[in-house]
């Protein structure tokens, strides 16, 4: 069983005056089969969490674990840690100009399977990939991100989770910036994915909105660059009623 | 991540309302003249050598002699000429500055490559230019006869200090297209004229890829023998560590309904790698119907490199299509390279995936097979040497931190 175990992750960034701590002890377990929600208010570092997972190197990561499956997922670089099983689907998806989607695609897949995939059955997955996210099959011609709207982005995002098949896909606001029908599309991708099997998930969000179409098995309540709580999809429901007050109130000195 | 790197030049010929001030000189003003002392030895604060490191060019101002005669073969389909004539045969060129006046004068024959009339060649013409190691002085002859169609792949390699004027002439209602490719050793010297006349209803598709040299420097003209002309000018170079390349181009339009599109592009790489593009376009008063656009695009690489850009546009006459420039130049984006990153594709390929990106459309437009493939080695092999190179800066700049 797929397993992402982070141990108290502490994780700096660079600023004009000298480091400044963003993560202060993460703990965290995500088995396959289970679906996490990351909720917070903003600047509580959920997206820190997100980006030092995939090894962003604006983050530098002061003490503490992640592994998957065991293997030490802090000695590996980005693209290792994308092939050992990992996937993130960015909140703001990186244009690369003249380099067509399909192209992309088919890189990516090759490096992650260590072999190019079978043409024929190649091409009918990615148009099935394309048209389950509501996307036209002309999108592999174009450049990546290159000119997309921002639904058409995420979108995209959902369809290399697709393509690729990670162990484990941390989605980082992916429901940031979508209009309901946008919404549900993604949604639909995204537990189409963890109906697998022995897949994990990590939801980041700020708004409860989404989890009306992922249900989350559990809701981790971040706050000052840890969790502050964590229960069941119930615990959701009650930031969707009252917000994040009572976790700022508790934090304010 | 881009910065545009318009100047105060490229703005000020937009500018022709009364009272504006006049540009101290028109692009148009600037001398030609087949005689050597009309251009005196540049001292480096003239507008049109402001960027070159003339320093380095010393032996290529001087009125003298070749050291060597650089070796030359040209082959080509049966039915195009191939023959060396005087000079002047041509005249489609007038120097425009004192390296060409000197190449000019110390070059009494030229080799003419002339494509008859309603010829439609399927197969290039090669021209290989060596320099081997002197100083030496070349002229070449491209004539397209009318209704023609043809390809003409100049090659030059080589170590030495090489000077050369190229004309190119394309009968009415001609299809040529000339791809100029400089690869020349680490050390060898380049400096080029290229002046194109284009014939009504005529197209030229005039490529330039700058791979090698220390210093390459390619003037290119473009001038309208009558309505209808159709210019497409693209270029692609990738300057390393003390390199310096430089292209200008000048497209005068003076016929009514002729249309240019100049196109280049370029990465840069390492200490001291250096660009300039210049890009004038003149449309005269009688030039009505003008369709022009002019776009470069530099990549730096690395640090330590620097791009110069400077589109011009001097427009008098306002019955045209359409006339627009764009200049950027933009660092190397390592979001870029973390995306594909996180999708599993290694750093070596991603950055030669992003860099392959940044040149993709240019590349796609020169249209000439043998030309693309052996570009995209070659960009492979300088990527490589990039990687490199990053990788020992990386190391470098680590070096403090690991030992605390």
């Amino acid at each position: 069983m797929a397993t992402l175990e982070i141990r108290d992750l502490h994780v700096s960034v660079d600023t004009e005056n000298g480091p400044k701590e963003i993560l202060r002890g993460v703990d965290l377990t995500i088995a396959g089969g289970q679906t996490h929600a990351i909720m917070g208010p903003n600047g509580s570092g959920k997206s820190t969490l997100a980006y030092s997972i995939a090894g962003h190197p604006k983050y530098n990561v002061t003490s503490g674990t992640v592994t998957l499956d065991g293997e030490d997922v802090l000695d590996m670089s980005v693209d290792e840690r994308a092939r050992a099983g990992l996937f993130l689907a960015m909140q703001y998806p990186v244009e690369v100009p003249g380099v067509s989607v399909s192209n992309f695609l088919r890189t990516a897949k090759t490096a992650i399977d260590g072999e190019a995939p079978k043409l024929r059955t190649w091409v009918k997955d990615v148009n099935k990939a394309l048209s389950d996210l509501d996307m036209d099959a002309d999108f592999g011609n174009r450049n990546v991100n290159e000119g997309f709207s921002g639904g058409e982005k995420k979108r995209h995002e959902i369809v290399q989770l697709e393509l690729l098949d990670p162990k484990i896909a941390i989605l980082d606001e992916t429901d940031s910036g979508l209009d309901i029908d946008a919404l549900k599309i993604v949604s639909t991708g995204v537990n189409r994915f963890a109906e697998k099997g022995d897949k994990g998930v990590l939801l980041i969000t700020h708004y409860t909105r989404i989890l009306r179409y992922i249900k989350p098995d559990f809701v981790h309540v971040f706050v000052d660059g840890k969790v502050a709580e964590e229960g069941g999809a119930e615990l959701a429901d009650e930031l969707e009623a009252n917000g994040y007050e009572r976790f700022l109130k508790a934090t304010a000195k | 991540m881009s910065t545009d790197t318009l100047v105060a030049t490229g703005n000020k010929a937009h500018s022709h309302g009364p009272g504006s001030p006049v540009p101290l000189q028109a692009r148009s003003e600037r001398p030609t003249s087949y005689d050597v002392d009309v251009f005196p030895v540049p001292h480096g604060r003239e507008e049109e050598w402001r960027f070159t490191p003339i320093k380095a060019l010393k032996s290529l101002f001087e009125d003298s002699e070749g050291t060597e005669t650089p070796k030359i073969d040209a082959s080509g389909p049966e039915r195009v000429e191939i023959e060396t004539v005087v000079a002047d045969a041509l005249k489609v060129l007038i120097p425009q500055d004192r390296a060409s006046a000197i190449a000019w004068k110390q070059s009494p024959a030229a080799l003419a490559i002339r494509i008859p009339n309603e010829a439609e060649l399927t197969e290039p013409v090669h021209v290989n230019v060596a320099s081997l190691g002197g100083r030496g002085y070349t002229h070449l002859i491209i004539e397209a006869g009318r209704h023609s169609r043809g390809l003409v792949i100049i090659d030059h390699t080589g170590a030495g200090e090489l000077s050369s004027n190229v004309e190119i002439k394309v009968g009415d209602g001609a299809e040529l297209r000339v791809v100029s490719i400089q690869q020349g050793d680490h050390d060898s010297l380049h400096l080029a004229q290229h002046d194109s006349l284009i014939g009504r209803d005529a197209k030229l598709k005039h490529v330039v890829v700058t791979l090698g040299g220390k210093v390459v420097r390619i003037n290119a003209n473009i001038r309208y023998a009558g309505p209808g002309g159709d210019a497409e000018f693209l270029g692609v170079y990738f300057a390393e560590s003390g390199q310096h390349h430089e292209h200008r181009l000048f497209v005068d339009h003076e016929a009514t309904n002729c249309k240019s599109n100049v196109h280049y592009k370029g990465a840069l790489a390492g200490d001291n790698a250096r660009s300039v593009w210049i890009g004038d376009v003149l449309i005269r008063a009688a030039a009505e119907g003008t369709d022009t656009y002019e776009l470069n695009r530099n990549l730096l690489l690395t640090e330590g490199a620097r791009a110069d850009s400077v589109p011009n546009l001097e427009i008098e006459t306002g019955e045209i299509e359409g006339a627009g420039h764009a200049s950027a130049t933009g660092r190397f984006d390592d979001e870029q390279l973390f995306y594909l990153q996180a999708r599993g594709i290694p750093e070596d390929a991603a950055r030669r995936l992003v860099v392959s990106g940044f040149f993709n459309d240019i590349i796609g437009k020169i249209g000439v097979p043998e030309v693309v493939e052996h570009l995209h080695e070659v960009i492979e092999t300088k990527l490589a040497r990039t990687a490199a190179l990053t990788e020992s800066a990386l190391r470098k700049s680590n070096e403090p931190v690991l030992g605390q």
